[in-house]
């Protein structure tokens, strides 16, 4: 335990500005998680690992010579066919089952993508330099990457594109038709089928954004996928699905939650900190539901 | 009736006869032997509650690392200062005696199967009342922020591990360590399925097959779910610790999450194991662990390094084409030997049917 934060009113700003602008980059890929079980009624394990791996696609562009800022263009292009392909490979035969399974089975396929990555790239802690230098503020006590900021505008920018995209374009149209009523919108002509493809490819899309994203801010190790499931699901049943200023906020709240647990408890229980305070929320919506004698489904 | 249980009593005394003599007739696999006991004993409990009360746990292996490491605590505990042993890491400044060793493991065994027990107690009120996938990702949280916890506390050895005591050198038999870890195991073994077949037998099931089926329903019915999921759970958590201590000491190296909070490999393998054997059967998850090892022992050889891809897809493929298992399989082809009566008629008609 080190209380060094409360010393420091400094240190305080300084973990406040890291924790939102780390936090709308996880609310973007919870919205990548809301989105994938609002249509398709998944709970997708595999989330983080496709975030580790569009990492790795721009850090691989950095090893290349070519700036790690590219890849939030290019990663989300390559995973959206990564998405596409695992999809038509194992998600389509899990849609409309029990969710164990799809837990499970993309349980499965978050061990594969961990494994492949680790002989691909190696068991080492990598991150792609993005050069951007610092911001100093408040005469130099807090110092601020310009990489998080970018990789925070960079989100936000995405994130609307894909709102406006949901609302105004004919497949973000059927998307919504979808989720709502799949068997009314197979009835009135749309292609279900593709419809969840697209879906899967989108959701792999933007963790490719935020996976590039993270190449550069944070660092990038094979085995690391998981928190970010975790977080991501976190944020969704905090704000639930479909409702996208809510899981900003929420993404938010959660930055802030594990900079001032990294200040506090120490960095070691940073990511025991996240899982623990997944078990809380949850158990907390436990007991505020069976008030009313109802329970989480 | 009568010639039933003659065969039941001869499968049996020939299973443990076959158990007794294994660790002399397969001498050179005796630990692999013991991994069996283990995982046998995971995917039965697992089932339980996985299985039979529909509550699939990715988080057992909660009570698993908390059996490993409490054994290991209390067999150092009980002679030489904790912090001091895990200080000092590989280099021995304590030895324990044999009396001492076998004293210190007895009683580490039983902390370990009753602290578990409480631990699913008290926190199982606050968990067993989420339900489907919520339990099941809020339980493998648990799971790993175990890990992640301990692998912070300084005075269980934090990141460098903790080293459990060396079996006693004063005994000069190099078989006996093997053997003692396998008879161990065995005794686990045979508890454990002394009371999971008398739960089987037993209102107990059919409570928890309640619950699994349809528990607002069980509840209308005037069944107290909360205590029988509770219950279920502790048994689960009792025989978890055990096989956790078992491990420790056979392992002799116990990483926070490595070896004890092993989400990645215990943790999954009990789930896999009780879903190939088939869920919810008495049989279904130690064939399903017989298998299992067999074929990770086999295999894991022969693809060095991509035995995790391996396990990956194995598991993408049973849970997407055999979701009812092995048992299930079988029940479907030969129905009547699972004491199902089946109308031919009707059977016939279902065929043309489709």
């Amino acid at each position: 335990m080190d209380f060094l934060i409360f010393q420091v009113p400094m240190l305080m700003v300084q973990a406040s500005l890291d924790g939102i602008l780390l936090g709308i980059l996880f609310a973007l890929i919870a919205y990548g998680m809301a989105l994938q079980w609002g249509v398709m009624n998944i709970i997708n394990i595999a989330q983080g690992d496709l975030v580790i791996l569009g990492g790795y696609i721009a850090y691989t562009m950095y090893l290349a010579g070519i700036h790690p800022a590219w890849g939030v263009i290019v990663s989300p292009i390559i995973m959206y066919f990564v998405g596409w392909a695992l999809y038509k490979l194992v998600i389509n035969k899990v849609v409309d089952r029990d969710l164990f399974i799809s837990i499970l089975a993309t349980f499965g396929i978050a061990i594969v993508f961990q494994q492949l990555m680790n002989f691909i790239f190696g068991a080492d802690v990598v991150v792609a330099q993005s050069e951007y230098g610092t911001t100093m503020l408040f005469d130099n006590s807090v110092t601020l990457p310009n990489s998080k900021i970018f990789s925070a505008f960079i989100s936000l920018v995405y994130a609307i594109a894909l709102v406006v995209y949901m609302k105004k374009s004919r497949l973000g149209r059927a998307i919504r038709a979808t989720a709502q009523n799949a068997r009314a919108a197979k009835i009135l002509g749309v292609d279900t089928e593709k419809v969840y493809a697209a879906t899967f490819g989108i959701n792999a899309a933007l963790c490719g954004i935020a996976g590039a994203l993270i190449s550069i801010t944070l660092t990038l190790h094979p085995y690391v996928g998981l928190p970010y499931t975790v977080r991501s699901f976190m944020i969704v049943i905090v704000a639930g699905l479909g409702n996208l200023p809510a899981v900003a906020i929420s993404g938010m709240g959660l930055g802030l939650f594990e900079e001032f647990a990294d200040y506090i408890l120490g960095t070691e229980f940073r990511i025991g900190a996240v899982f623990m305070l997944l078990v809380f929320i949850l158990v907390y919506r436990r007991f505020k539901l069976s008030k009313k004698r109802e329970y989480l489904k | 009736m009568e010639k039933m249980k003659q065969k039941d009593l001869i499968l049996y005394s020939g299973l443990i006869i076959l158990g007794l003599a294994a660790p002399y007739l397969f001498s050179a696999f005796k630990v692999q032997l013991t991994y069996l006991c283990v995982l046998i004993v995971l995917a039965m409990t697992w089932n339980l509650q996985g299985g039979e009360m529909g509550y699939n746990s990715f988080g057992n292996i909660l009570f698993y690392g908390l059996g490993m490491y409490l054994t290991a605590s209390v067999q150092v505990g009980m002679f030489f200062p904790l912090a001091e042993w895990t200080e000092s890491g590989g280099e021995k400044t304590f030895v324990h005696t044999t009396a001492q060793y076998f004293q210190g493991i007895g009683v580490g065994l039983l902390v370990a199967a009753i602290i578990p027990a409480l631990v699913a107690g008290a926190i199982g009120y606050a968990i067993l009342g989420l339900r489907g996938h919520y339990f099941a990702i809020c339980t493998l949280g648990l799971g790993i922020a175990a890990g992640e916890i301990a692998g912070g506390i300084e005075i269980i050895g934090a990141g460098q591990g903790f080293t459990t005591p060396p079996f006693p050198a004063e005994i000069v038999d190099p078989e006996a360590r093997g053997k003692f870890f396998y008879f161990t195991s065995f005794i686990v073994l045979v508890l454990a399925f002394i009371f999971v077949k008398y739960i089987y037998g037993s209102r107990f099931r059919l409570i928890l097959n309640a619950i699994r089926d349809n528990e607002d329903k069980a509840e209308a019915m005037g069944i107290q779910t909360m205590k029988y999921k509770i219950v279920g759970w502790m048994v689960s958590a009792f025989f978890c610790g055990l096989a956790g201590g078992i491990m420790g000491g056979l392992i002799g190296y116990i990483d926070s999450t490595d070896v004890a909070f092993d989400g990645r490999e215990m943790g999954v393998f009990m789930v896999l194991m009780a879903i190939l054997g088939g869920k919810g059967t008495l049989w279904g998850p130690i064939i399903g662990a017989t298998l299992f090892h067999f074929f990770k022992e086999g295999l894991w050889t022969f693809i060095l390094g991509w035995q995790y891809v391996a396990l990956g897809v194995l598991i993408v493929v049973i849970v997407i084409y055999f979701p009812e298992g092995l048992m299930g399989w079988l029940r479907e082809k030969y129905p009547e030997r699972f004491g199902e009566v089946i109308d031919e008629k009707d059977r016939k008609s279902q065929v043309e049917l489709k």
